[in-house]
């Protein structure tokens, strides 16, 4: 076996390596493979390691024919929302726990046909719905820099599993945060793009007018390499954009970077100052930062958890236990079927959030909340169009504090849900906006890594790579790893 | 919010709850209701809601195309019956609903 190897190597230098032969795609997955078993974070609910090793053998032997596919030979992991034949697609929910798709969700497929190999499918909330990873049915997963500490959620064993070396980069999904999120908490890079550049098809449903899948990885090079294979429309899925039509092309520096004030004004002395200093990194590369406002930031929260449990009630109500998911045991009656094999299938805050969308779609309550939310949704993305006539790209905290500890506001044991929720104060306004935002590492604040998020125009995830390029090539924190290893050579 | 209107909720969602989780439940909905009420304070009037989040966004939303209405799927009816829990002949099973 290699071990020379960086395990923390960006996709990029890896792929370097194995164009050089230094490492061949079999060693390469074994590394993973061997990290991943003595791993005890629990980021992964599946591992495929016989078809892993049987990728690898064919994605190197592509690559010693010359064949130059633009993952040939990488290991990625994919959250385990999006379905994979032949291997289980859970959700992190016992409804789910003995779900096998009988077909790849076009993320898989693309990023297949691109050449990775997929190493296994990782934690997260159930459904996708938890800022914390704490409400998996498959257990919860320990921050790879303090196992005290949550990783974030709903992406939350895709970052760890990154962050802790397991594997170089994998997907995430973002319905109101939960690529950004986690990615900020474990100290690595995620992108959300824009509504409709990366197709849903096969990507289990949650909230669909605001579900967006993305990459995570060491670098926003590696990001970038990733939307590349990931992006483009689908006929499969008719939400997906014509990218090819809509793509911006970066404009060149200098660029007027917004700090919201809506963002800024609450923020914790410490995250402050670890954000402060990346505003000056900014302002050193040449661009220029101006205060600006979004005024219905506070109302985004409330509108988005109104949305998304609306869109939720609605899209899990498939889940019947008659065509696929859990069915209930000894049933005489077609109603005890439906009722008995939901309540089941489905953990406490999936539960909540279904009977919220319930309630907020009911009859006399449909105008006061579901209707007002989407107003306020337009509002709030009036507030991002009229700012991005005037700025370039917005510059804000990811979340409001560091990674918190297990147990506390995301738990079962969890007095308030809507502490949890608050949570996401920072991420979901993009997500109303349908707009690309990232988190990139950008300080430590108590020996725990802080996020840095830039938001975008629409379809103008080109500049926002580019702007954290930029940064990444001017600072380290994206080279920091937990427990004092090494970091990416680049 | 009454014990009624949790009973509601629970039958147009199709789930049960012991009734030792009802008041927690109970509890939490109230929490969240009281949370979204935020949004009350914002006069909305005469603001189109918005559905799609790049609806009537010009070049961006026709950038969202439809496809040819043409037949492209293969009938795969094992394949995904295979995620079934009860089928026969090609069908569903479900416990009897006409006696």
């Amino acid at each position: 076996m290699s071990t020379h190897v960086d395990a923390f190597a960006t996709l990029r230098d890896l792929s370097a390596a194995l164009l050089r032969k230094d490492v061949s795609a079999v060693e390469l997955a074994s590394m993973y493979l061997q990290r991943i078993a003595d791993d005890e974070s629990n980021s992964f609910i599946t591992v495929c390691e016989e078809q892993a090793l049987a990728s690898a053998q064919q994605a190197g032997a592509a690559i010693a024919a010359g064949e130059n596919a633009s993952l040939a030979g990488l290991p990625i992991a994919h959250k385990d929302i999006f379905c994979t034949e032949g291997i289980r697609t859970t959700c992190a929910s016992k409804m789910l726990a003995g779900f096998v798709a009988p077909y790849d969700a076009t993320v898989v497929a693309k990023l297949k046909a691109a050449g990775a190999i997929t190493l296994g499918k990782t934690n997260m909330d159930e459904f996708a719905m938890g800022s914390s990873n704490e409400t998996s049915y498959f257990g919860a997963v320990a921050n790879p820099w303090d196992e005290t500490r949550v990783p974030g959620g709903s992406s939350g064993g895709s970052a760890a599993a990154v962050a802790a070396g397991l594997v170089p980069a994998a997907t995430g999904t973002d319905t109101g945060g939960s690529i950004r999120q986690p990615a900020a908490f474990c100290g690595i890079s995620g992108l959300k793009p824009t509504y409709g550049r990366v197709s849903r098809y096969g990507m289990v449903a949650f909230a669909s007018s605001l579900d967006q899948g993305g990459p995570m990885a060491h670098s926003a090079a590696d990001l970038r390499l990733m939307l590349s294979a990931m992006e483009g429309h689908d006929a499969l899925d008719s939400t997906s954009a014509n990218v090819s039509a809509t793509v911006r092309q970066a404009q060149n520096p200098p660029m007027t970077i917004g700090l919201p004030h809506e963002y800024w004004q609450d923020l914790d002395g410490d995250m402050a100052k670890a954000l402060t200093a990346a505003v000056a990194v900014i302002e050193r590369l040449g661009h220029q930062c101006r205060e600006m406002s979004l005024p219905h930031t506070e109302y985004a929260v409330p509108a988005y958890y109104v949305i998304a449990g609306a869109e939720a009630s609605t899209n899990l109500s498939r889940y019947d236990g008659v065509r696929y998911g859990h069915r209930a045991a000894d049933v005489t009656r077609l109603e005890d079927l439906y009722r008995r094999s939901r309540s089941e299938g489905f953990g406490a805050e999936v539960k909540r959030r279904i009977l919220t969308g319930t309630y907020t779609l009911s009859v006399g309550y449909y105008d006061a909340y579901y209707r007002k939310a989407q107003r306020l949704r337009r509002l709030i993305r009036q507030d991002f169009l009229q700012a991005f006539e005037e700025v370039d790209v917005i510059l804000a905290p990811t979340t409001p504090s560091t990674a918190f500890e297990r147990g506390t506001v995301g738990g079962s044991n969890a007095d308030d849900p809507t502490t949890m929720y608050r949570q996401d104060v920072f991420t979901v306004p993009a997500s109303l906006a349908g707009l690309p935002a990232l988190s990139i590492p950008c300080g430590m604040v108590g020996g725990m890594p802080v996020g840095l998020q830039l938001i975008g125009a629409h379809f103008d995830e080109d500049r926002l790579l580019s702007l954290a390029e930029a940064f990444q090539g001017e600072t380290d924190w994206h080279c920091r790893k937990p427990h004092g290893q090494p970091g990416p050579t680049e | 919010m009454d014990a009624a209107v949790i009973d509601k909720l629970l039958r147009l969602a199709a789930l049960s709850l012991e009734s030792s989780q009802q008041a927690r439940l109970r509890a939490d909905l109230e929490k969240i209701v009281a949370f979204i009420d935020a949004m009350q304070r914002v006069d909305t009037d005469g603001v189109e809601p918005l559905a799609h989040p790049l609806a009537d966004l010009g070049d961006w939303a026709a950038a969202q195309p439809l496809r040819d209405d043409l037949v492209t799927e293969t009938v795969r009816r094992e394949a995904f019956q295979e995620a079934a829990a009860e089928v026969r002949d090609g069908l569903y099973l479900v416990p009897r609903v006409v006696e």
